[in-house]
């Protein structure tokens, strides 16, 4: 009932590292942005034809979805959270689209707000059971990996390709600027949730909620903020904008597929740690995590471009960009080893 | 004095009792499974022997199940120390690819040498995979989730490089017997986990291995004050469970007399991990019961089967095993029993704190 | 329980108090935490809440701020009666509370902590500009300079400390409530704490202000209410206690009986303090826990550190067990520099350490008494050299028996045992590694008196082995009755040291713990 030790050696503990939280957050920040334009620059001296504004709004056209699905990972990440279930997630809104447009006839004006729903309701519900029951969100979207790759499969084990007129119509268009550099209605989309998700982190209660969720749940608790709420909203933004993705996705490829996406949350957790946040929450950028996604997207366009490597040096080098991220956000000094 | 040795029998009892139960509910679960199976397939027990080597439904669960019993096992023992293992899928990948790599370029890639050499290769690698899971943990302080996740991004990669992406082909007797041979009329890859199974069990229980693991998860603060080298007993287990994720590899490689980095040891990490905690370690670390990590991974390798079975589309089992999910961690969630106890208030029991004892747990699923 | 009613304070803003408690009770399982308890705060005035472990102080203050339902008595704001559920609707009522450990986010700025959830909005979007303005004026107000768009973070933990009392004014300003703010400031810190609250209460914010400190409760308070063993001891103006009279009702006991104490200790006192000491401390320190002090044990040699709650008892000892790292100073055992770097290094030399947090320190729950007892041993041969199950079992009857720990099952779960037999396992894991020195940290707190009788019973047995035993307590009776040599503790620093030789009377120690000389 009284003090003990426990709070001592929580005091002794020393509360801020040697490293300004400020510096922990820019440093990983600016390697990465120092990175994209060394990739580039070599990319440049190497290849003819790298150089172009095209190369870099393809950049966008290719990843479109995936800078989408990593800035809801974001969210879940900033609050020290996990969300595993975004590539099922993905898949599952792939499927949806293409089925109910292809096998239905339904209008996707219609499609649209159904699966997006879709895909918030179901975030919600993960992080309305992780808030309520205390339970590690690693395991509870794990399930929820499970239970949306496996809808996938009960919808069809096929790849189901959409031919609708109207779908193939938005997909091809491409809207054209000054000097015949085009981008595909997705980018906007893709660019619009980013602004969107800046706005919402850095200038509304609900994202600075995010980030207090984050820095210290219990104290975020005891200062009044609405730490349930804003954690089961967490989830469903991640949610939504794993649905968002699919949609993109399902406008990219033209078609819906279980297999579809398949460790897609891994790309969005490893854009999200390149981008500069902190895996322990708290601490990050919605626009580093664009630039995380450039930086997969532009390793892939090198890997392309270099003709003889093969697709899987993207996952090695992403895997080593991983291991270097997340050993320098440790010696910038994590203050938490461990994070639920 | 007199009356103690009759109270200390009695609570020995009661000791053992508790112990039994921990092995009970994923025991019973599992037997459900199969006479559920039963009734769909009269001849679902039926074993029959062909060729002199046994055949049956019985005995594709075991053979099918013999890697994610091993995958599971090495699971165990890192969850016991409050770690998880998610990079054990790409070690599976990594050693197939490596053992079927060496096989195929082998001269002779039938000798027992070739295959050994093979062998080798992949457990040699694999240590140097788990040491570096071990030293990002242990040393680094990151996260066991974080740690194993960068692994798990780039070891698929790495087991392409290594395949060229191609599914690289061997034939060779020796290395076939790894996974789909037969001894003694018992399929090999069986045998090979039913052996891996007793030593693990045989020297955590013998050495002081399991308790120190079992302290260290239970009670971190407690350990260093008493003098365990906790960070040792991390690169240890995190070795155990790459080396143990290898073995996997060369079974269901050698099996399928093939090695595909894409697709081998696909969702593993998840399925080995629901059979831990199905089989009764709680993801929070401490006591691990291995005994209930067979059962737990003999669940979820029927669960597939009867999936199968059923002739729903065999991808389906995912739905299934979310559910179990959700099922065994809310069970497990020391809120949701609280709730349930306080919805049953009627009750005349007290409500237990957080030591709810293992079949109160269960009985309130 | 009465309580013995003092007018209010003169010169207080009003004649009603602000808060008001009224035979508050709270139960744990197996503990009364509070017992008909009562404590009245006028505005403007800053109350000290004092008391030794066990006394109920945290539980009060969580009972006062919602963090703990009653289970009996009232709470009066302005009079008027709440039952508080959760924080937040004591926070809405006008209590605020800011913990010792900061309860903010280090990664927001210093602004956004002051007004998270309360920022000006436009359009729901946070106007930042004013954000800043706003926080910056708040700050200026209280006379405080800061940055406030860095982050929070950045600062020193004072200045976290300060930002958190800001935040909590501006949030709801009636009543602050103060939970040990100073334990880890140094003397600049407190100063500038102390300025902060004294300008607070002069804008007529009623402070309870709960530290160990005695020098800040004379300096800086108005009136103090004492608590001991969950009962309210009595409300005091600070003006009518002095140190010795403050402590002696937060240690309580009757001095008369403390005197009759049968010294079996005393006189033995120099013949085991001769020779050479089996451990020398020179000089050691560690920053913010403990000032730099110098400490002899010998083998044979009991010696009791005694101070209040949070003088620095535990942090000395952790320091002689390597589970702190010092900032500075040597150890030597036997004569030979030993750097005590992990409780590895200390366990290899000898040194044996019982935690006063039996739980979260001490046992493994889940395991059995018998894994419990072997786990230091085990640990010290490493998992390849395992003890047998035999000589495990034998190991776990021998010490079972010896020190009658119940029930007598070898595979009972440590977790479900009570304090005082769980205490006994703890002892018996060190003891069967038969320790040069063992360090005893409040090893008798919260267990029933027969156990505790066995416990010093075993303390001086020991000692007449040879055993070098460092005995921790807050019950100065036990100390003098056991230790041959006193050191006393107080503010973190080591004050004196008492040959316990029959000279020192339970009022010469509690002058000392008290005023910090022995006079």
């Amino acid at each position: 009932m009284s003090t003990g030790t426990a709070d001592t050696a929580a005091r002794r503990a020393r509360p801020f590292p040697a490293v300004s939280p400020r510096t922990r957050t820019r440093v990983p920040l600016l390697v990465t942005a120092g990175l994209l334009v060394v990739m580039f620059g070599v990319g440049s001296v190497r290849y003819e034809g790298f150089l172009s504004a095209q190369v870099v709004l393809n950049l966008l056209i290719d990843n479109g979805f995936l800078l989408v699905v990593a800035v809801g990972a974001t969210f879940v990440i900033l609050t020290g959270g996990i969300d595993l279930s975004i590539g099922s997630m993905v898949a599952l809104s792939t499927m949806l689209t293409a089925w109910l447009v292809q096998s239905h006839g339904w209008p996707l004006a219609a499609v649209i707000p159904l699966v997006l729903l879709t895909g918030a309701a179901s975030g919600a519900l993960m992080g309305w059971i992780i808030h309520t029951f205390e339970i590690q969100p690693f395991i509870v979207t794990l399930a929820g990996m499970f239970l949306a790759r496996g809808l996938c499969y009960t919808i069809s084990t096929e790849s189901i390709t959409i031919d609708d007129p109207a779908t193939t119509g938005a997909a091809q268009t491409r809207l054209y600027g000054p000097g015949g550099l085009f981008v595909s209605i997705p980018v906007l989309i893709a660019l619009a949730v980013l602004v969107t998700a800046f706005v919402v982190l850095h200038h509304t209660r609900f994202g600075r909620n995010v980030y207090a969720l984050g820095g210290n749940e219990s104290s975020a608790r005891l200062m009044g903020l609405p730490t349930g709420a804003t954690k089961v909203a967490v989830y469903g933004v991640s949610g939504l904008c794993s649905a968002l993705g699919g949609l993109l996705l399902t406008l990219y490829t033209l078609s819906g597929y279980a297999l579809h996406a398949m460790g897609m949350e891994l790309d969005a957790i490893a854009a999200t740690v390149i981008g500069g946040t902190l895996l322990t929450g708290g601490s990050g950028f919605v626009l580093g995590t664009a630039l995380g996604v450039l930086v997969l997207g532009m390793i892939q366009t090198l890997v392309n471009f270099q003709g003889t490597l093969s697709s899987w040096w993207t996952r090695i080098v992403i895997g080593a960009l991983l291991l270097v991220f997340i050993v320098l956000q440790r010696l910038l000094g994590g203050r938490r080893s461990t994070a639920r | 004095m007199t009356p103690q040795p009759a109270t200390s029998g009695a609570a020995g009892g009661i000791g053992r009792r508790t112990a039994g139960h921990r092995l009970l509910w994923p025991a019973l679960v599992l037997l459900a499974l199969l006479l559920g199976n039963l009734a769909f397939h009269h001849d679902f027990f039926s074993v029959r022997v062909r060729d002199g080597h046994l055949y049956g439904s019985l005995v594709d669960i075991l053979r099918f199940g013999a890697p994610l019993v091993l995958v599971a096992l090495g699971m165990t023992l890192v969850i016991a120390t409050r770690g998880i293992d998610l990079s054990v899928g790409s070690t599976v990948a990594i050693a197939g690819a490596l053992a079927c790599g060496h096989l195929a370029g082998a001269a002779r890639p039938g000798s027992v040498a070739a295959t050994l050499t093979a062998v080798g290769l992949a457990l040699g690698v694999a240590l140097v995979l788990g040491l570096a899971n071990g030293l990002l943990v242990s040393g680094l302080g990151v996260q066991p989730i974080v740690a194993t996740l960068i692994l798990m991004v780039a070891g698929r990669g790495v087991a392409q490089l290594i395949t060229d992406g191609q599914i690289v082909t061997v034939t060779s007797a020796p290395y076939k017997m790894i996974g789909g041979g037969y001894w003694l009329s018992l399929p090999f890859a069986v045998l090979l986990a039913a052996v891996l199974v007793a030593l693990t069990s045989f020297v955590t229980r013998r050495s002081a291995l399991g308790m120190l693991i079992e302290s260290v998860g239970g009670n971190p603060t407690a350990s260093r004050l008493v003098g365990i080298r906790a960070g040792g007993l991390l690169v240890l287990v995190y070795v155990f469970s790459a080396l143990c994720a290898a073995v996997a590899g060369l079974m269901i490689s050698s099996n399928v007399s093939s090695a595909d980095g894409n697709n081998a040891g696909l969702w593993i990490e998840l399925d080995a991990i629901l059979a831990v905690v199905v089989g009764g370690t709680a993801l929070t670390g401490g006591r691990f019961s291995l005994g209930g990590t067979v059962l737990g991974a003999l669940v979820i390798q029927t669960l597939s089967t009867t999936v199968y079975t059923l002739g729903v589309p065999p991808e389906t089992t995912l739905v299934f095993k979310a559910f179990v999910v959700i099922v065994v961690c809310l069970v497990q969630s020391p809120v949701f029993r609280a709730k349930a106890v306080r919805r049953r208030a009627a009750t005349p029991r007290p409500p237990t704190t957080a030591g709810a004892t293992p079949q109160e747990q269960e009985a309130r699923a | 329980m009465t309580s013995p009613s003092t007018p209010p304070p003169a010169g207080a803003g009003g004649p009603r108090p602000v808060l008001e408690a009224h035979g508050i009770r709270k139960r744990f399982p197996g503990v009364l935490a509070l017992d008909g308890v009562s404590l009245r705060l006028f505005p403007g005035e800053v109350h000290a809440l004092m008391g030794e472990n066990g006394a109920g102080k945290s539980t009060l203050i969580k009972v006062l701020t919602g963090v703990h339902p009653a289970d009996g008595g009232t709470v009066l704001v302005d009079g008027r009666p709440h039952a508080f559920t959760d924080p937040l609707q004591a926070q809405r009522a006008g209590i605020s509370t800011v913990y010792q450990e900061v309860n903010l986010c280090p990664n927001l700025s210093v602004a956004e902590n002051i007004l998270i959830g309360r920022e000006p909005r436009r359009f729901g979007l946070v106007r930042w500009s004013e954000t800043r303005r706003r926080a910056a004026e708040l700050l200026t107000e209280l006379e405080l300079g800061l940055d406030v768009t860095r982050p929070l973070g950045a600062h020193s933990l004072a200045v976290q400390q300060l930002v958190a009392i800001v935040r909590a004014v501006d949030v709801s300003a009636k009543v602050l409530v103060l939970d040990e703010p100073t334990s880890s400031l140094d003397r600049e810190e407190v100063a500038q704490l102390f300025g902060l609250v004294r300008r607070l209460r002069d804008r007529g914010v009623a402070i309870l202000f709960v530290t160990h400190f005695l020098d800040q409760v004379f300096d800086l308070c108005d009136r103090v209410t004492v608590l001991r063993g969950g009962r309210l001891e009595g409300e005091y103006p600070i003006a009518e206690l002095t140190p010795v009279t403050l402590v002696q009702r937060m240690i309580g006991g009757e001095l008369a009986t403390l005197d009759q104490l049968s010294g079996r200790a005393h006189g033995q006192g120099a013949e085991r303090a001769a020779g050479e000491p089996f451990l020398r401390a020179r000089r050691l320190t560690r920053a913010g826990s403990i000032e730099p002090y110098d400490l002899d044990i010998h083998a044979g040699e009991v010696i009791g550190l005694a101070g209040l709650l949070g003088s620095g008892r535990t942090e000395a000892a952790r320091l002689l067990f390597g589970a702190d790292g010092a900032d500075a100073g040597e150890v030597s055992i036997e004569g030979r520099r030993a750097p005590l770097r992990s409780p590895r290094h200390a366990i290899a030399r000898g040194i044996a350490f019982c935690s006063e947090n039996r739980k979260s320190e001490g046992l493994v729950g889940e395991l059995t008494v018998r894994e419990n007892i072997v786990l230091a041993l085990q640990a010290a041969r490493g998992w390849t050299r395992p003890l047998t199950r035999a000589k495990q079992d034998e190991l776990a009857r021998h010490w079972i028996e010896a020190l009658d720990i119940r029930p007598a099952d070898p595979e009972a779960q440590v977790r479900h045992l009570s304090g005082g037999n769980q205490q006994k396992v703890l002892l018996a894991r060190w003891l069967l590694t038969e320790p040069r020195l063992l360090i005893l940290d409040e090893p008798t707190r919260g267990i029933d008196i027969g156990a505790k009788a066995e416990i010093q019973k075993l303390v001086a047995r020991l000692a007449d082995e040879g055993t070098a035993v460092l005995f921790i307590s807050a019950e100065l009776e036990e100390v003098l009755r056991l230790s041959h040599r006193i050191a006393v503790l107080r503010d973190h620093r080591m004050v004196a040291t008492l040959a316990n030789d029959g000279t020192v009377t339970p009022e010469r120690l509690l002058t000392t713990i008290a005023t910090g000389t022995d006079s």
